[in-house]
Formats: structure tokens, C-alpha cells, sequence
């Protein structure tokens, strides 16, 4: 993904009429637009009732009796998984791999789109595959599906010990682990649950059960020597190896670190940790009372609180700024640094930021119509149907996309954000 | 008079309590619930036991009770003195063999239906004192075996039956496949970022019960509703973790499950016919969280049916022609206030209804509820002989001319067949969606 290379001259381009799309084709299921904004693409059924997939009106020559999944990837291209005559496999701008599994699905891309990767099932068992090569041996199950940013690594909660129904005591003694590129670590758990890789991809750090009472973090298949009462998630600070990880005490949450206590705050709720690019500072969804959400920074939280929820928390490239969605009394807001912004929306999709970190926008709906709000201001445009803006590499101008009208025509528009007017 | 004799609790053998028992020590089991007692036991417990007054007024609400020739014994006063009542008398100095009948009572005897509550003068919460009870239990590691079981699945695989990732994504690919047959351009649309509802089902649907997403397809397609499944985990908002007393697990479900739901954009939750789901998804598992109400609506189908009539987004083919009664599940009932909507779900679909007594908040339970079916073949004999007054109540509606009970939840369902069959009732047992497809207009 290199957006520096994506077309930011500003005006407004069609890109496709999935209207006519609809004229052509029995069925046209949801539609997903590249990151670039340059294609338009949707499974379609064709005339012999089978499934393809569309992009700006041209078909894949391939058809399958079934496609389960079509995003596209960060290097915009169009990736489905595919099945025909029974087998599954995936299908990348219309290529399919050479290999069929009974199943695949839980669709991955590496954080530059270079890798695809997906679950999948091959004679019963359970494996991963990336870029069409699966991992040499499978297990009794798999989930979790974890990539490295890079896509080199690829980490799974597995089943490496078959479970007899109603059998507790096999499943008290550990029939799970995760396995990195296939293998599995030495020791086995209860429970594995979601994973996070190190930011070279080189570490694996998971929330685990060792009992029926003791969670803990693990990394590289070691559990802390403490245990607690819950975790979630865990994380690898960007850059000195630590990992932090929410853990519940006596009631209430914090965050701790490589096993100790790191923040002297607890809250009723606290997941959802990021670290800012530099590692020093964590920003974090908590609710500091019963019912009552919002973000902390290194552990203070802020004085705006929402009733309902706080979710899609996202931290500036420059660490100093931080955003999220709430929602209080049934509406969604967006929030920047503490402040909310003066519009509430029926939805709101993640706050984005500029790369020089001025500017943050985010797509909202309201009243069944979309647009894209920037820096609390509504754009003039409404869509029926928009996706999610990105800025240029330089800051100065907006990728909007959407459908304008209820014929369906797509356009794209890279706008100048001087030129944005309420 | 004479007073009889009072009759010894039968005994069941279930492995997960006999086995957990085998590992208990007095020195063991005394630190544990201290520990709960002083941790988690604050003024709700308190208040609770030091009100009760051991009227008795609520041993007439109680099935157990009734359906046991009355004996005290299976009284909610009675189980909360015989359980918690002696464990705070001792401080938590209790024997194994204590925690295993506390155990048996506990899972097996109250299905925490709430229905004695209604009658308790002072409003006490039966239901919270056996969770508490139960949540003694799990600490101590001595749960019923195949309601522990279904906690593995949960804990594995964060659904209620073991479903693996690619065997719920198939199912629905399944159901939709079938429901093409019927409606060609009908879809079960997975991963619809942005779609008004995420539909949730229990983990028996995908393995049990697939027709009952196939029969939602149908509804939601001739609704015209904007609707997605997640092919994620996070699917199920079922929760025996809520019922086996291990919390921490309760709160991992809730928010994988809400977490789907928010991740997939959906501005609320349309849940299956299942009643102990909705408890836990609206009423519990969120507030475990830090949520004081649910994060985002959660909508029960019976609701949810109510307002595709109400709104004519459904209209009636032709109605539902054979008599028919309704079970109120408690969790729906009780717990939300729903009956009125499910009878105007009845009247607009069925010819005939006719009430069974009594009814809605008074309903009997169906003695399924409450994790106690998910007890598994140890306790059914048990669990249909101590429901006799509901064999008495549905051979009385039966009498009238109904032979179909409605049932808007699953483990009524389960329930309702083990106590037609063992009482040889002759009855059958239908969801509000298998009356809602058959009657309405497709095209």
C-alpha cells in the first residue's frame, strides 16, 4: 500500500455504474471499493446461475458455485474465496491458488496487502495458508488467525490434543496452544485467546487460561508468573520488547506490564490499549465508573464521557493527538482530544488521521444518507453510500468516496482541504 | 396429626460433581468461599439473607416445590437455607459432602426462573442466592459434567456447542443454499459492514436446529430487512458460563459478542427465540462488562416479529389453523415484559389461542431453564418428575383443544418435550418462526 503512488489530483472521477450492474446480472451482493478508490467491486451471479466477481463492470473469467468473502486487499487488489465442485480456495484478481481445501475462510492481508492469508481445512485438518503455501502439518482445530505486520508470520490458537466429548479433565489439562508458522509452542493451556505479534513480527504474546481461574499474558509460549483474575488482549510497546496487557484485580481493571502492575489507576473497564508511534504513552477505552465510558492517556482519563459506549480508538502518527467513536442516549459522536465534535450520527466508522496529524476525519450516516466529516465539519457531499476517506500523503487533500445517487454511479473525489465547506 | 416422615433427597451420579468432590478438602473448601464471601458477597447478600423471613410465602411459586408433594425441601427458602443459609451459618466451614447436595440443589433444583420472587413480600431474589450458590461451586470445581462441558465450548470456542469457524460459515451456506430452493434471490448476508441488524443465534441453531436460520432467512428476506451474520467468531449469544457461575467467561462472551456487532457496524442485535441468551446478552453479561444498559439495542425475535407485523412489513398468507397455547418463557416474560407482544405475534398468525393457567409473569417454568437442562441425562428424570405441575397445566390447555404450544425459547422447547413424553401429553412443540413462516406471504 503506497498511497503516494494513487491519483491525487483533485476533482471527481466516475469510476463505474453499479446500476447497470443490477441489469445484467441476477444478483449484485454488497459492493467494496479498492483503497485507492480506483475500482468498484461486487459478487455477482451470472446467467448460469453461478457466482463471479465484477470489477468496474468487468467479470472474472472464472465462475464458482459459491463465494463466501470479497474484500479488497491494501494493494487494491479484488480477493475472494472461491468454491467450485465442492473445494475452496482463494482467488486473487481473478487468479485462483493452485491448491483446493475443503474449506477456507477468515480472509487476512499483511499490513502492505503483499500477503493473503487465510484459515483452512485440508483431509480434516486444520491449518493456515499464506500465498497459497499451507503450513506443513494441521491440528484438530484452529482460530485466531493472527498475521505479523509483515505478513512473514502467522500465528493461530490450535488444538494439539483430541478432546472426547463431556471428557473435563482432558480439557482441564490443556488441550490448546498457539502455533507461529505452524508450530506449535512446548506448552499447553485451557484457553488461547487473541494474540498480537511483535511489530518486527518476531514475538507472539497471548491471552491464556491455566486454569479455570487463572489467566495470565504469554509470550513465545511462556506464561508471566502472575496470574489474574481476567485479561484482554496484549500488546508489544513499539520498541524496548515489553508487553502490556489489561488485567483484572480485585474487581476493578489496569494495565500491567511484562507481569507487574504498570498503572496505578483501576478502572470498572479497560481494553483496547494502543501505544503512540514513539512507546510513550498508552491510550486506552475505560470506564472510570459503572456505565460510564471513555479514553484514558497513561492512565488519566478524560473529563468527556459518554453513557453508552466508547469504541475505534485511534492515536495520531505524530502521538500527540488521540480520537474515538462514543455513544450516549442511542447517538454516536466522534471525539478529538478530549472534545466532542458538534455532530451526532445514526453510525459512525473509525476516525482517520492526516499523516502530519492536523486533520482527522471519519464517515458517518445519518438519516440513511452518508458522508464523511472533517475535523467536525460535514463535507457538502451526501452519498448513499460511501466508504471510508483516507488523506493524501501530504495532508492537503481528502479521498472521498461514494455512490452519489440511487442509480448507483461511483465516483471518487480527491478534494483540497482548504476547499472544505460546511 | 402425625407429621410424615421427611423423604431423603434422591441421588444422582453425575461425573463433574463426583469427580470434583473427590478433590475437595474441609481445609480446602473454608479459604475459597471466604474468599467469595468477602470479595463478591457484599450488600445485596447481606440484605437477602438477613430479610428473609422463612414466611414461606414462596413456596407455592416454586415447581420444584410443587411438583415434590410440597416438600419443604425443594422450597426456595428451603434451598437457600439448606445452601447458602448454611454456609454463611459456618462461616464457609462446610464438608465435600456438603458441596456436593449444596451443588446438586443448586443446578438441579432451581432453574433461577424468578417466578417466587413475585411472591416473596419483600422481593428477594431467590435466583441471585443459587447463582451464588452456583458461582461457590465453580470455584471449587464441582459443576455438573455436561453443563461444564458446555463452558469448555464456550471458553474454546466462544459458542455453546463445540461449532468449529468453518462449520458455522458452512451451515449458513447451507441454509442458504435451501432457502434459495424456495426464494431464489435470497441471501444470508455475511460480514455486511454497515447492515441496520446483526442476527444472533445460539449455538443448538447452526447444530440442531439449522431450519430455524433457514426459516429467519425467509422472514428477513420478505421483510426486506438490511441484516448480516458475522462469519466470525462472536456469532452465538448464548452463555452457560452465566449459569455455571464462572463470570469472567460470561464477560469474555459478551464481548466478543457485542465487539462483532460494533466491528460489523450493525445499529443493533435481533436475537433467535431464546430466552436465558437474552438474559445474559441484555441484562447481565453487558453490566459484568461496565455497561449499565445494553451498548448497542438488543432486540428479542419476539419483538423483533411484533414489529415486522405492527409495521405490515409481514402480512399473513393464511392463518395458522390448529388451536394453539403459550408457554411464557421466564427469561422473556419475567425478565422483559415481552408476553403481550408475543399473543399479538399469536392473533395476528393463529385462528384459534387459547390460554393455559396460569400465565404470562405466572407462568410455571418449563424446569429447563436455568442451565438445569444443560445438566444433561443425569438429572432428566429428575427434571421432569419435579415439573409434574406443568404436565397438570399443559394436560389442561390440552383439554381445552390446544395440542401445539408455542414456545419462544429454546430450552422451553427442550423442557416442554421431556415432560410431553414422559407424561404422554401428545402434544407439540412449535417457535413463533415456524408459525410466522408457515403463515405468511412469500412473494
Amino acid at each position: 500500500m503506497n498511497p503516494a503512488e494513487w491519483d491525487w489530483q483533485t476533482g471527481k472521477k466516475t469510476v463505474a455504474d453499479a446500476g447497470k450492474w443490477r441489469n445484467i446480472f441476477a444478483h449484485v451482493d454488497a459492493l467494496y471499493v479498492s483503497p485507492d478508490g480506483e475500482t468498484l467491486a461486487a459478487v455477482v451471479q451470472t446467467e448460469d446461475l453461478l457466482f463471479s466477481v465484477c470489477e468496474n463492470g468487468r467479470i472474472w473469467e472464472s465462475r464458482f458455485d459459491k463465494i463466501s468473502c470479497l474484500r479488497f486487499s491494501p494493494d487494491n487488489r479484488a480477493v475472494a474465496l472461491v468454491s467450485k465442485e465442492g473445494l475452496w480456495t482463494v482467488a486473487a484478481s481473478g487468479n485462483l491458488w493452485a491448491n483446493t481445501y475443503e474449506f477456507v475462510w477468515n480472509l487476512h492481508f499483511s499490513a502492505a496487502g503483499k500477503s493473503v492469508i487465510v484459515a483452512a481445512v485440508y483431509q480434516g485438518r486444520y491449518l493456515a495458508v499464506s500465498d497459497g503455501v499451507p503450513w506443513s502439518d494441521g491440528f484438530f482445530s484452529l482460530s485466531h488467525l493472527t498475521v505479523s505486520p509483515d505478513g512473514r508470520s502467522v500465528a493461530a490458537v490450535v488444538q494439539t490434543v483430541p478432546l472426547a466429548a463431556g471428557d473435563l479433565a482432558a480439557f482441564q489439562k490443556g488441550c490448546y496452544t498457539a502455533a507461529v508458522n505452524g508450530r506449535p509452542w512446548d506448552m499447553n493451556f485451557l484457553n488461547v485467546w487473541e494474540m498480537r505479534f511483535s511489530p518486527d513480527g518476531r514475538r507472539l504474546a497471548a491471552q491464556v487460561r491455566s486454569t479455570l481461574y487463572d489467566y495470565t499474558i504469554a509470550v513465545d509460549g511462556q506464561p508471566w508468573a502472575v496470574h489474574f483474575a481476567s485479561v484482554w488482549r496484549p500488546r508489544f510497546h513499539p520498541a524496548d520488547g515489553s508487553v502490556t496487557a489489561p488485567v483484572r484485580v480485585a474487581g476493578l481493571w489496569t494495565l500491567a506490564r511484562d507481569g507487574e502492575i504498570f498503572w496505578d489507576k483501576r478502572f470498572v473497564q479497560l481494553w483496547h490499549h494502543q501505544y503512540t508511534p514513539d512507546g510513550r504513552h498508552i491510550a486506552a477505552i475505560v470506564a472510570p465508573k459503572f456505565g460510564v465510558w471513555t479514553v484514558a492517556v497513561d492512565g488519566r482519563p478524560w473529563a468527556l464521557t459518554f453513557n453508552e459506549l466508547v469504541t475505534d480508538l485511534a492515536i495520531s502518527p505524530d502521538g500527540n493527538r488521540v480520537a474515538c467513536v462514543g455513544k450516549t442516549d442511542g447517538r454516536w459522536h466522534v471525539a478529538v482530544d478530549g472534545k466532542p465534535w458538534d455532530g451526532d450520527y445514526d453510525m459512525v466508522w473509525p476516525p482517520v488521521f492526516s499523516p502530519d496529524s492536523r486533520h482527522v476525519a471519519a464517515k458517518v450516516e445519518k438519516n440513511g444518507r452518508f458522508t464523511i466529516v472533517v475535523d467536525g465539519r460535514p463535507l457538502k457531499f451526501e452519498f448513499q453510500k460511501a466508504w471510508e476517506p483516507v488523506f493524501s500523503p501530504d495532508s492537503d487533500k481528502i479521498l472521498v468516496k461514494g455512490m452519489d445517487d440511487v442509480n448507483g454511479i461511483y465516483t471518487r473525489r480527491v478534494v483540497a482541504l482548504p476547499e472544505l465547506s460546511v | 396429626m402425625t407429621k410424615p416422615p421427611a423423604k431423603a433427597r434422591p441421588h444422582f451420579a453425575d461425573e463433574g460433581i463426583e469427580k470434583g468432590v473427590q478433590k475437595l478438602t474441609g481445609e480446602s473448601i473454608t479459604p475459597v468461599i471466604r474468599d467469595i464471601l468477602k470479595t463478591e458477597g457484599g450488600a445485596r447478600l447481606k440484605v437477602y439473607m438477613e430479610t428473609c423471613a422463612h414466611c414461606g410465602l414462596c413456596s407455592e411459586a416454586c415447581h420444584h416445590y410443587l411438583s415434590n408433594d410440597r416438600d419443604p425441601k425443594y422450597s426456595p427458602a428451603g434451598k437457600v437455607r439448606q445452601t447458602i443459609g448454611e454456609i454463611l451459618r459456618k462461616k464457609g466451614a462446610v464438608s465435600p459432602g456438603f458441596i456436593k447436595t449444596a451443588c446438586e440443589i443448586a443446578f438441579t433444583e432451581c432453574n433461577l426462573c424468578r417466578r417466587c420472587v413475585m411472591y416473596c413480600p419483600f422481593g428477594i431474589d431467590v435466583a441471585y442466592l443459587m447463582l451464588f450458590v452456583r458461582r461457590i461451586c465453580h470455584r471449587l470445581g464441582v459443576v455438573p459434567q455436561y453443563i461444564q462441558d458446555t463452558a469448555h465450548s464456550h471458553a474454546a470456542t466462544l459458542n455453546q456447542m463445540w461449532v468449529k469457524e468453518d462449520e458455522w460459515i458452512d451451515t449458513l451456506h447451507w441454509q442458504e443454499d435451501e432457502a434459495r430452493e424456495e426464494i431464489p434471490g435470497l441471501r444470508i448476508p455475511l460480514e455486511k459492514e454497515g447492515a441496520e441488524i446483526f442476527y444472533s443465534v445460539i449455538g443448538p441453531e447452526p447444530k440442531f436446529r439449522a431450519q430455524l436460520i433457514y426459516q429467519a432467512a425467509v422472514i428477513m428476506h420478505v421483510a426486506g430487512m438490511n441484516w448480516t451474520m458475522p462469519a466470525t467468531p462472536g456469532w452465538d449469544n448464548s452463555d452457560m458460563c452465566m449459569y455455571t457461575g464462572d463470570f469472567e467467561m460470561t464477560a469474555r462472551l459478551k464481548k466478543a459478542h457485542f465487539e462483532t456487532a460494533m466491528r460489523l457496524k450493525t445499529k443493533r442485535i435481533v436475537m433467535g427465540e431464546c430466552g436465558h441468551a437474552f438474559r445474559s446478552v441484555h441484562d447481565v453479561g453487558n453490566r459484568f462488562l461496565g455497561w449499565k444498559t445494553e451498548p448497542l439495542p438488543v432486540v428479542h425475535a419476539i419483538q423483533f416479529y411484533y414489529e415486522l407485523f405492527r409495521d405490515k412489513k409481514l402480512t399473513v398468507k393464511q392463518k395458522f389453523d390448529q388451536p394453539v397455547t403459550l408457554h411464557d418463557p421466564c427469561n422473556v416474560v419475567r425478565g422483559a415484559g415481552l408476553h403481550e407482544l408475543a399473543r399479538y405475534i399469536i392473533h395476528e398468525t393463529c385462528d384459534r389461542f387459547i390460554e393455559m393457567h396460569p400465565n404470562r409473569e405466572h407462568n410455571y417454568c418449563c424446569n429447563a431453564g436455568g442451565g438445569v437442562i444443560n445438566c444433561g441425562p443425569p438429572f432428566t428424570k429428575k427434571r421432569v418428575t419435579s415439573n409434574s405441575v406443568k404436565a397438570e397445566q399443559l394436560k389442561a390447555v390440552k383439554a381445552k383443544g390446544a395440542n401445539i404450544i408455542i414456545a419462544p425459547c429454546h430450552n422451553c422447547h427442550g423442557g416442554l418435550e421431556d415432560i410431553i413424553k414422559h407424561y404422554d401429553l401428545g402434544m407439540e412443540i412449535k417457535f413463533l418462526g415456524d408459525i410466522i413462516y408457515e403463515c405468511i406471504k412469500k412473494t
